[in-house]
């Protein structure tokens, strides 16, 4: 589904990604791992199409389709979700609206019909009582005054209405009580099936307990340096990203 | 760059309304003499006492200085080039709405007016004023039943002179400021609205002010008085050609609210604004205040300012009747050069009166925009309340945002809130659209629109959907 070749990139002269791989089959949940500074964030934001990025080499595409030609909204409307680690305000605009804006600009990318009041009311319900959702958070301006955890829920109930085939959550973890990841995570699990993939950015393994990965990538230095099985994500929470770090040392 | 352009594209759409109708006008000459007052004061056939108001009102005005104090800057005025009387030549006085000239009749209808009452939503009765005159009312008859009079200015001096001489000029004096002055010398037209004791008014009351002429100012004259216990929404719109030249509008509006009577006054504001270059335009210079005279009354300002090459207006409320209340609600919009300097007055003088001010300004390209406001509470005005909340919004960072805000407080009783935000269309609330499928163009909209809702939450309905239009901030988002 996803495929990423050779991708460098960066802001500002500064280059961050030097040389990334990785292929996501639909079903699959891949997880990247790394400390602080080693390309996460970077990779999620050059995926999603930010502009203060710029891609320097390498190919990217969503079902064969190439990914870096397509602005922002156009790789939305291909499916490419991202979750963000700081879901930003917009005061004075009820969630509810701002959903059925994307949810029918996306529908119109893809030539179909946008959904009228009732339907889009009738699937707002249905996803609703699927993620535990609760209807006066909907009713509220786009994350004004909303709680870290009421902000992650929100990113994972419009990932519920929008059904991308792939989602990418960036740092979905951080800032979150045990109690709201778990939430949080039961969520996600209850999107996946076997059409679509995810990829999870995380700095700590305790997400990987709810959202059990596939495989395993370690980013250090804007590459992936190490990749494995969902006991990796263990290994290197054992063990710390030093580990990683000195087996690097030792080889060259 | 393509952001910039997109975000231009949304706050100011091209000034549709720019048109020139092609029509005869009796105008004055250029320039203001006493000789100009009598003319108009002739012109319009008035009594004795009209012309005696109007020529103590130049005198006054002719030892007055024009106020420099508001935020804005333009090229002196030479009040001796402009014209101060202008009407579309009708080969016969319309008796009836059915013989307005067809060329006016369908430039109203090209603004979206019509005077067919047939066509109109029963909902709104409209006074159309082009240029000096009013053109037309509709409604009249059947508002006339109800005891309620809905008529042009000039008509109102001649059927209902006992009214106008007891009320006009007793909320904005003659001599209250220069702008107000130059009015009350020159005024050629406006509307008048009374409501009778306990009388609610059935249907919103409109007037649509266009300016056709060139080099004319138009100095219009708003009376609106609401006796015990009654209630109107009143609705006001204008729009102006295109032109190179600057064209002065310094109209006067005054409320009057009895005991127990409401008056909800709304105005959507789109003179043209000048080009992008800031050439050209409407100098807005106008009075607006209005009186809660009785206890338990209430005025309300909602205004969405657009247009103009410069607005200069405060909307004000004197609250003289214990438990009164005065509100103001206000978007005021600035692109290219634009500038306003806009807010209210909220005087405190009766027990327990209240006041709420939501100012919102959105300012873009290289243009400014300013809240000014006045709170002011009075010795005796025990237990009065203010709440005050001014933000703006800036697109781009080559436009400013200033609040002015003045707080003059002399009853210790009085509880008096001010809140004040500046933010800006981030890259990042933008990212956050485009990641969810939702293109700039629409982001922006969603943004501006989501920012002014408080404000347009306080339309009346048909307002509210032309309201949106002007924002583009309309969810079907117009590509153009």
């Amino acid at each position: 589904m996803l495929s990423i070749q050779n991708l460098h990139a960066g802001i500002e002269e500064k280059k961050i990604l030097k040389g990334i791989n990785l292929e996501i089959k639909a079903g699959e949940v891949h997880a990247i791992m790394g400390p602080n500074g080693s390309g996460k964030s970077t990779l999620a934001s050059v995926l999603a199409g930010r502009k203060e990025y710029e891609v320097l080499e390498g190919s990217v595409t969503l079902d064969g389709k190439n990914l870096l030609e397509l602005s922002p909204e156009e790789r939305a409307g291909e499916g490419l979700f991202l979750a963000f680690q700081y879901p930003i305000e917009i005061p004075g605009l009820t969630t509810t609206n701002f959903i059925k804006t994307a949810v029918n600009e996306v529908r119109k990318y893809r030539g179909e019909e946008p959904l009228d009041a009732v339907a889009f009311l009738k699937m707002m319900k249905e996803k609703m009582a699927l993620m535990e959702i609760d209807q006066r958070l909907l009713s509220r301006s786009l994350n004004e005054g909303f709680s870290g955890g009421e902000k992650k829920r929100n990113e994972i109930f419009q990932m519920a209405m929008l059904q991308p085939k792939l989602a990418i959550l960036d740092e979905t973890d951080s800032g979150l009580d045990i109690d709201a990841i778990r939430i949080v995570a039961n969520g996600v699990n209850k999107l996946r099936n076997k059409d679509n993939a995810v990829l999870v950015v995380t700095h700590y393994q305790r997400l990987l307990d709810y959202i059990v990965p596939d495989f395993v990538h370690v980013l250090y230095n804007g590459r992936i340096v190490k990749s494995g099985p969902k006991e990796l994500a263990l290994e290197l929470e054992e063990r710390g990203y030093d580990f990683i770090k000195n087996e690097l040392k030792e080889a060259v | 760059m393509n952001e910039m352009s997109a975000i231009e594209k949304t706050v100011l759409n091209d000034y549709k309304y720019g048109f020139v109708t092609n029509i005869e006008a009796d105008e004055a000459p250029k320039g203001l003499t006493e000789d100009i007052v009598r003319f108009i004061s002739s012109k319009k056939n008035e009594p004795e006492w009209m012309l005696e108001w109007r020529l103590k009102a130049y005198r006054h005005w002719l030892k007055m200085e024009e106020p420099k104090w508001a935020n804005i800057k333009y090229p002196p005025i030479n009040y001796q080039d402009i014209i101060y009387y202008s009407a579309p030549k009708q080969k016969i006085k319309p008796k009836s709405l059915d013989e307005i000239d067809p060329e006016l009749r369908r430039t109203f209808e090209k603004l979206g007016i019509s005077l067919d009452e047939q066509k109109r939503l029963t909902g709104v009765a409209v006074d159309a004023v082009i240029d000096s005159v009013s053109i037309g009312t509709t409604f009249k008859e059947q508002l006339a039943e109800l005891g309620i009079i809905f008529c042009s200015m000039s008509e109102a001096i001649q059927e209902h002179p006992e009214l106008i001489k007891k009320f006009l000029g007793t909320v904005v004096p003659i001599t209250d400021n220069y702008f107000s002055a130059l009015n009350a010398a020159v005024f050629s037209d406006g509307s008048f609205c009374y409501i009778p004791k306990g009388v609610r008014c059935p249907m919103e009351l409109s007037t649509y002010f266009r300016i056709n002429a060139e080099n004319t100012g138009q100095f219009e004259r708003t009376l609106i008085v609401a006796e015990e216990g009654s209630y109107v929404s009143y609705l006001e719109g204008c729009t102006a050609p295109m032109r190179d030249k600057n064209q002065l509008h310094a109209a006067v509006v005054e409320l009057i609210a009895a005991e127990n009577a409401e008056i909800k006054y709304s105005t959507v504001q789109n003179w043209y604004p000048g080009d992008k270059d800031g050439k050209g335009g409407i100098y807005n210079f106008v009075t607006k205040r209005g009186i809660c005279q009785g206890n338990n009354s209430k005025i309300s300002w909602t205004q969405v300012e657009t247009g103009s090459a410069v607005t200069w207006k405060y909307p004000s409320v004197i609250l003289k009747g214990d438990n009164s209340t005065g509100e103001f609600y206000s978007i005021a919009v600035t692109n290219h050069h634009q500038q306003a300097d806009t807010g209210t007055k909220m005087m405190h003088i009766g027990k327990n009166t209240k006041s709420r001010i939501v100012s919102k300004g959105i300012s873009a390209g290289v243009s400014n925009n300013s809240y000014r406001g006045l709170v002011h509470v009075n010795k005796k005005a025990e237990n009065a309340r203010n709440f005050s909340q001014c933000d703006s919004l800036l697109l781009g960072d080559k436009c400013g945002a200033h609040t002015f805000p003045y707080i003059e407080v002399k009853n210790n009783s009085a509880i008096v809130e001010h809140e004040a935000t500046t933010s800006k269309i981030g890259e990042d609330q933008i990212f956050y659209c485009n990641q969810r499928g939702i293109d700039t163009e629409t982001a922006v909209a969603l943004i501006i629109n989501g920012f002014a809702r408080e404000v347009m939450n306080q339309l009346p309905m048909e307002f509210a959907v032309e309201a949106q239009k002007l924002l583009a901030v309309s969810l079907e988002g117009s590509v153009g």
